[in-house]
């Protein structure tokens, strides 16, 4: 997802660095206002709605299924209660098994923190913020055996940056 | 004393109100790039320094560049607003005032207070340091914020009597009537659409946010007075959302009212323009949940708005206003004076961090990419390489000389090496993003520091090209007129 995300941002910004250049260089021909406009302005209906039509095919595909809903049958998930505080976190359970479809329940006893997950290589897999007086449920299922890494995603003061844990993944029963 | 003579006697006093103004925005920029630079030079091993200094400095970059953003933004709205209609110089100045007040009360809470609770503030984190800093220093960083909102709010508040006065109702000075009635009036100005916009959504994001920094107050001296952490955050998301993106909106009047005058070419209201502008004083309000994709107690459909309204707020800024940009230059004789060179960088910065905002603004995306460094990668696009070249093509605009010619090649090379320093700079807070590093995280993994180097290099060049504008902006200082 990572990196569609940047293949898909490099590819759009590099559209626009390509729009913006050519017209930079016809801008030095003088051209009547009304001409450029009237041929320029004809085309912006059509894109709009090109738009339109592109923005609802990608709200579909992306909110169906609802993303942070479970994509196995919650009774078969492992329910596992995480509490985040000032500054470390704990788990009722850190061991896993490849393949285990875990619910985590994330609370916090004092500010906000975040709860993000992290493979054997430090690419995020997924995350749930952690808020005093809510509880957020994150689904998940660990599919690669390895050390996985929590680590704290919202600012949450001093130590920050060392509210880490482990999560140990063993290969599948 | 009739209105005609008061504009001549007010000029002077109203030229240097504007030039305490710009003065102030320039030294702050700079400052506040410095403690970026240094951020990033932390992070990258370059410079030592503790945890708790970073965190200082980084709700000190925070907050002071939202701040002197919109700071910034004010001055270029009022100096084109105040041809249209006639706005009070005294509320002008007090929005400066106590805009100072409010910085000097921040700067002793980070800096002699040593708060660090992020320039969100985000609830309960204020109250609780575990020590480091006191409810004092909370309350002075709070205190501060609301100083200066309420200036803003001052400002505001003139600006709507001033519109009322003209126009009789918000909905004509935002051109709804001619939506409606299909009648456009081509002489309506765009700053007077842009401003209503403005003055709408950011009356209303500042009162949300002075009620948060109120009960914040409140909670820190009388804790058993406990805010809901939902509420909170909602409201502190609304606010910090609608007030950054209103910086942008106020500069980019300055696109609109300068770019014509360098492309030879009229910038005037059409029905797109106004529907665009009518859409998004809605769209500013309501897309904040954006902000809050990753807590699963939100109600579903805040959520979905969330992603939709997100890909919808695209569609003002690339199909009006850069498309409108674009068309003033297409096939023009554009006279590229180092104004119009910033202006269009800015408009290309404002479009260009569209693209990874709104790909972010995907839940699925987010669920791996929110709170990495992916956002301030978006979000410096938008502001370093938006806002901020909108003020200095504004700046360069004002300053210059009654019959300037010839071209200050020191400036246009220094464009150059902002432009291309600020691009490497963000593409790594983006590049750092895929690679998942966290924001806001003093200490980096040994795996992400060359990241972090790099970016604390080009950053140092934004830097260094940004304390040369200031200096040749400061030596013109006394060039500038109220009329350019
Ligand atoms: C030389 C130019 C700049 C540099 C080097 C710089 C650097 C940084 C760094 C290192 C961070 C923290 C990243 C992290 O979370 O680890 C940051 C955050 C931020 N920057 Fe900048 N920045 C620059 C310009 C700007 C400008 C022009 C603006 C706005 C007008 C801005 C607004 C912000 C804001 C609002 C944050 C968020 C602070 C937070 O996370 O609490 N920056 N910047
Ligand atoms: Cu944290």
């Amino acid at each position: 997802m990572q990196h569609l995300a940047w293949y898909l941002t490099l590819i759009f910004i590099g559209l626009l660095i390509v729009i913006f250049v050519s017209f930079i260089f016809s801008s030095k021909s003088g051209e009547s206002y009304e001409e450029v406009a009237r041929r320029d302005y004809r085309h912006r209906q059509k894109l709009f709605w090109l738009v339109i039509v592109a923005g609802v095919i990608i709200s579909v595909t992306t909110l169906l299924p609802w993303p942070h809903s479970a994509t196995t049958n919650p009774a078969n998930e492992k329910v596992v209660q995480v509490v985040a505080s000032q500054w470390h976190w704990e788990l009722s359970q850190q061991q896993f098994h490849s393949g285990d479809a875990v619910k985590f329940e994330v609370t916090s006893k004092d500010v906000n923190h975040g709860f993000g997950i992290y493979d054997a290589n430090m690419k995020m897999q997924a995350q749930v913020q952690a808020m005093p007086g809510y509880t957020n449920t994150l689904h998940y299922t660990f599919t690669k055996p390895g050390e996985y890494k929590v680590l704290c995603l919202e600012y949450c003061g001093l130590a920050h940056h060392n509210m880490t844990t482990t999560l140990t993944v063993l290969s599948a029963r | 004393m009739t209105t005609r003579t008061q504009s001549v006697t007010a000029q002077p006093r109203e030229r240097l109100y504007l030039q305490l103004y710009i003065a102030t925005t320039l030294a702050i920029f700079v400052l506040m790039m410095l403690a970026g630079v240094v951020m990033r030079a932390v992070q990258g091993t370059y410079i030592h320094m503790s945890p708790d200094w970073f965190y200082q400095i980084m709700t000190l970059h925070g907050a002071g560049m939202v701040g002197i953003a919109g700071l910034a933004g004010v001055s270029i709205m009022w100096y084109f607003l105040r041809r249209y209609v006639s706005l009070t110089p005294g509320l002008f100045l007090a929005n400066l005032i106590l805009f100072i007040i409010g910085v000097v009360m921040i700067l002793g809470a980070i800096l002699l207070g040593k708060f660090g609770g992020g320039w969100t503030f985000l609830y309960p984190l204020p109250a609780k340091s575990m020590g480091l800093w006191s409810h004092n220093a909370a309350a002075a960083y709070v205190g501060g914020l609301l100083v200066i909102g309420i200036g803003f709010l001052l400002f505001y508040l003139d600006v709507a009597r001033a519109l009322l006065a003209k126009y009789g109702s918000l909905g004509r000075a935002l051109g709804v009537n001619q939506l409606i009635s299909g009648r456009i009036d081509t002489d309506h100005p765009p700053t007077v659409v842009a401003s209503t916009m403005v003055l709408i959504v950011n009356t209303i994001g500042t009162l949300a946010g002075a009620v948060i920094l109120v009960l914040t107050l409140v909670n820190l001296y009388y804790p058993t007075m406990q805010i809901d952490a939902l509420w909170a955050k909602n409201l502190i998301y609304f606010f910090g959302h609608v007030f950054i993106n209103a910086t942008i909106y106020m500069a980019v009047i300055a696109v609109y009212e300068l770019l014509p005058k360098y492309t030879g070419r009229p910038w005037k209201v059409t029905r797109p323009f106004l529907a665009a502008w009518s859409a998004s004083t809605l769209m500013v309000i309501i897309v904040y949940p954006h902000h809050l994709l990753m807590d699963m107690v939100m109600p579903d459909w805040m959520l979905v708005l969330g992603q939709v309204i997100s890909y919808l707020s695209g569609i003002p800024v690339l199909l009006v206003t850069t498309y409108g940009a674009l068309v003033q230059i297409h096939h023009a004789k554009v006279r590229w004076d180092t104004p119009a060179k910033f202006l269009i960088l800015a408009v290309f910065g404002w479009a260009a961090g569209v693209v990874p905002a709104i790909i972010d603004g995907t839940i699925v995306v987010n669920q791996v990419m929110h709170n990495t460094l992916w956002v301030p990668g978006h979000f410096h696009f938008y502001l370093l390489l938006g806002m901020l070249p909108m003020v200095l093509g504004f700046l360069f605009h004002i300053s210059r000389h009654e019959n300037e010619t010839t071209k200050d090649r020191s400036v246009g090379m220094g464009f150059w090496i902002f432009m291309v320093s600020a691009l490497l700079f963000i593409f790594m807070f983006l590049y750092s993003g895929v690679m998942s590093v966290p924001r806001r995280w003093a200490e980096h993994l040994a795996a992400w520091i060359p990241y972090d180097q790099w970016a604390a290099l080009f950053g140092l060049v934004v830097l260094l090209s940004m304390l040369f504008f200031t200096v040749k902006l400061l030596a013109r200082l006394t060039h500038i007129r109220l009329e350019a």
